[in-house]
């Protein structure tokens, strides 16, 4: 898969920000960041919360820009690219959704073809088939407004605008943390089957280390700014990172006590 | 930055009384006028509608500006974000999103701008836009209830409606219903329109007859149009204006004609400070005007003088017939003045000539004041010698026996534009030297009230008949 040279790249990139106070307010929140992701790849980024996986993810379609560093896409520094025609080419779920209140959601999930200028009937018709795609029903969902639809029902319209204008890189900030297990698993291997049907090349930032390890090719590792680990499953499980390992391990540990917890509860 | 420094200033203007600031911007206006058409040789009229629309205008930003900067900083960053994350540039992400987004606050703002306006348009009629405060001032002045109640209800009313037509664009905009924003903006160009035309389709060859803002004025200016028709010269009246903006609004062109006083040109228009016998500060005056171009048609034979009035039977008592007389009593005694009154060189040369100085000063609308003094609530008050009150409430004039005052003959002035229209002087000839104090304190008091027959064209009707009889 990484035969190719990598699509995007970090190199010793480098995010502080701010925090307002006067004294040791600054906080690292990305520091020293170096690693490829090749065309085509499934990379997801796990770590605890305020580790850096949101501001990593912004940095990529420059939203922010990095205080030290450099990122590529396609082989190009994006320092030097139109920041507008970056994002437009990078499809972005947002962590807490991001839908615009006053479009509907055929209006939210067109925004980017839009602004791009496609023909009015043929965002229609790719609405249409996004929607399928997330399994929201056209008809009914279509002409509703964000404030109409459930916490999860948002976060697919969030995917469904991402993937709007047929970027060939995903971005998604915890795409499916609002789901039901049930849809969650689903939508998952959709998207999952998606993207490689259409050679998407795709990061995921997700709380789930189980998502981490079925859908992603390689799994990064965030811990307090730095990424600590990065590598599929296997070749992470042989690192000696006593954090990698508790992060690794909670799958099994939560099915084995699942599976404790449930032959206790039969046995009575 | 920025929008601190606009902020702070729109705070500011809204501090000013809405009056101040449309009387401000008159003499602003006028100056530029004269300076664009010493530089570039077109001025423009700064009577009237400009002023008004551009004082008006200040006075509305605040709100306005004021709801935009809240609606558009109350937006929730993650969605102007999520703009930016979905490739929009700033200016899409302006329209598309943050505007949309901040329009019920914006909005908000629109409305409380528009009712504010409404209101406070009433106060342009002093320089020299009709207005619903025509209504007002007129009715305040001749103490017509009915009129000043209407002015308040119309423009309340007023206000009502294009706050609703305001709301019905606003949801129209909310829920995207093209009809609604129609019907709105329909409706307010409609207004618009209504209360733009009446001063579009005016044509130029009308006469404008000006009258400041008190009862004899209303009259006389009614008598002259009246006059005016009668000799088939279509006439309108702007009345309420204020009496700093009606001699430069004369001397502008922009009215033709109106009746002031001498001894108001003298003292406060041309800041004389030494007093003339009556006629030599009549023949001096016209000079005077004369070389501004603006003609002293002649006196209407009354004088409408400054008077410290008392109630006769008290004056009696007291042996009080002269200011001199007066003086004695002064320390113990309390006065009322319009609200301009205390301000005139009259009062400072009062106060010098007689070493008068009371125990209380209080400024009243005039109107008021005749009644107060009758009822001894002050003890005297500075009114008109032409006041029809004078007579109502038995009230008697002050001999200023030291000639402090100067003499008020009422005299028509006509504009530089005019003042070779012979149609015009010969129409107006006919009211010269004709009006003595007497009938003029009769029609006064005849243009006060509420009754059909008090309205200024009535009243100019009676006189005219009247000063014919004799
Ligand atoms: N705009 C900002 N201003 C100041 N500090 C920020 C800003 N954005 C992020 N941070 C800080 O940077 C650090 C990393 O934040 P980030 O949002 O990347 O975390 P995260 O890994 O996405 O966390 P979570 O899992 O909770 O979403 C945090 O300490 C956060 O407080
Ligand atoms: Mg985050």
């Amino acid at each position: 898969m990484s035969e190719t040279s990598p699509l995007v790249a970090f190199s010793h990139v480098v995010k502080s920000f701010n925090g307002g106070r006067a004294r040791g307010g600054n906080v690292r929140a990305v520091d020293d960041v170096s690693f490829d992701i090749a065309a085509g790849e499934f990379l997801a980024v796990v770590g605890g919360s305020g580790s850096g996986k949101t501001t990593l993810l912004r940095l990529a379609n420059r939203l922010i820009d990095p205080d030290a560093g450099t990122i590529t896409v396609a082989g190009e520094d994006i320092a030097g690219i139109d920041p507008i025609g970056l994002r437009r080419r990078i499809g972005y779920v947002f962590q807490s959704g991001g839908l615009f209140p006053h479009m509907n959601i055929a209006a939210n999930i067109g925004i980017t073809p839009r602004l791009l200028g496609t023909p009015k009937s043929e965002i229609a018709a790719r609405v249409d088939e996004l929607l399928d795609l997330v399994q929201l029903d056209r008809a009914q969902h279509r002409d509703r407004f964000p404030h109409e639809l459930s916490g999860g029902q948002r976060q697919r319209v969030g995917v469904a605008r991402a993937l709007a204008a047929k970027p060939r890189i995903v971005l998604m900030d915890e795409p499916f943390g609002a789901l039901d297990p049930v849809t969650r698993d689903a939508l998952g291997s959709d998207y999952r089957a998606l993207h490689a049907r259409l050679g998407l090349t795709t990061v995921m930032i997700t709380h789930d280390m189980t998502e981490a390890l079925l859908l992603a090719d390689r799994v990064a590792v965030m811990h307090e700014g730095r990424l600590i680990a990065l590598g599929a499953a296997d070749e992470l499980s042989r690192l000696d990172n006593p954090y990698v390992g508790e992060l690794l391990g909670t799958p099994r540990r939560q099915a084995e006590r699942l599976q404790a917890t449930l032959s206790q509860s039969i046995r009575l | 930055m920025l929008r601190s420094t606009l902020l702070g200033f729109a705070s500011i203007v809204q501090t000013m009384p809405g009056l101040a600031l449309l009387a401000l911007f008159y003499p602003l206006l006028l100056a530029l006028a004269t300076l664009t058409s010493q530089w570039f040789g077109v001025g423009f009229s700064a009577f009237g509608f400009l002023p008004s629309v551009l004082a008006l205008t200040l006075y509305s930003m605040l709100p306005v500006l004021r709801n935009t900067i809240t609606g558009l900083q109350g937006i929730d960053p993650a969605l102007t974000e999520a703009a930016r994350g979905a490739g929009m540039t700033a200016r899409q992400s302006l329209a598309m999103v943050e505007l949309p987004l901040a329009l019920p606050v914006i909005m908000a703002g629109i409305r409380t701008a528009a009712v504010w306006v409404i209101g406070t348009a009433t106060l342009s009629t002093p320089i020299g836009q009709t207005s619903l405060g025509n209504y007002i001032f007129a009715g305040l002045q001749t103490q017509n209830w009915v009129f000043v109640l209407f002015g308040c209800i119309a423009a309340a009313v007023l206000a009502l409606v294009v706050d609703q037509l305001l709301a019905l664009i606003e949801s129209g905009l909310r829920i995207r219903r093209r009809i609604h924003v129609s019907i709105g903006l329909l409706g307010i160009a409609v207004l618009a329109a209504a209360t733009l035309a009446p001063s579009l389709t005016r044509t130029k060859s009308t006469t404008i007859v000006g009258a400041k803002t008190f009862t004899e004025q209303y009259v006389l200016a009614a008598l002259i149009s009246h006059r005016l028709q009668a000799a088939d010269l279509p006439a309108t009246t702007r009345e309420g204006l204020g009496s700093n903006v009606i001699f430069d609004a004369l001397a502008n062109d922009d009215i033709d004609v109106y009746v002031d006083y001498s001894g108001t040109l003298w003292a406060n228009q041309f800041h004389m400070p030494e007093l003339k016998p009556r006629q030599e500060l009549l023949s001096e005056l016209k000079a005077t005007l004369a070389r501004r171009n603006i003609t002293l048609l002649g006196e209407l034979g009354f004088e409408n003088a400054y008077a410290l009035l008392m109630p006769k039977t008290r004056a009696d008592a007291l042996g009080i017939h002269s200011i001199s007389d007066l003086a004695a009593h002064a320390g113990k005694m309390s006065i009322a003045g319009d609200y301009e009154f205390f301000a005139r060189p009259e009062w400072t040369a009062l106060k010098k000539a007689y070493g008068l100085s009371f125990r209380e000063r209080r400024q009243m609308q005039s109107d008021f004041m005749y009644a107060a003094v009758a009822s001894g609530e002050v003890d005297v008050i500075a009114g008109y010698t032409s006041d029809g009150l004078i007579a109502k409430y038995g009230l008697t004039a002050l001999d200023d026996d030291r000639h402090a005052i100067p003499s008020y003959d009422a005299i028509v002035l006509l504009a530089p534009q005019r003042a070779n229209d012979a149609k015009l002087r010969a129409a107006l000839q006919p009211l010269l030297g004709k009006i003595d104090i007497a009938v003029m304190r009769e029609a006064n008091l005849r243009a006060t009230g509420n009754g059909a027959d008090s309205s200024p064209a009535t009243v100019a009707r009676w006189l005219w008949a009247t000063i014919n009889e004799k």
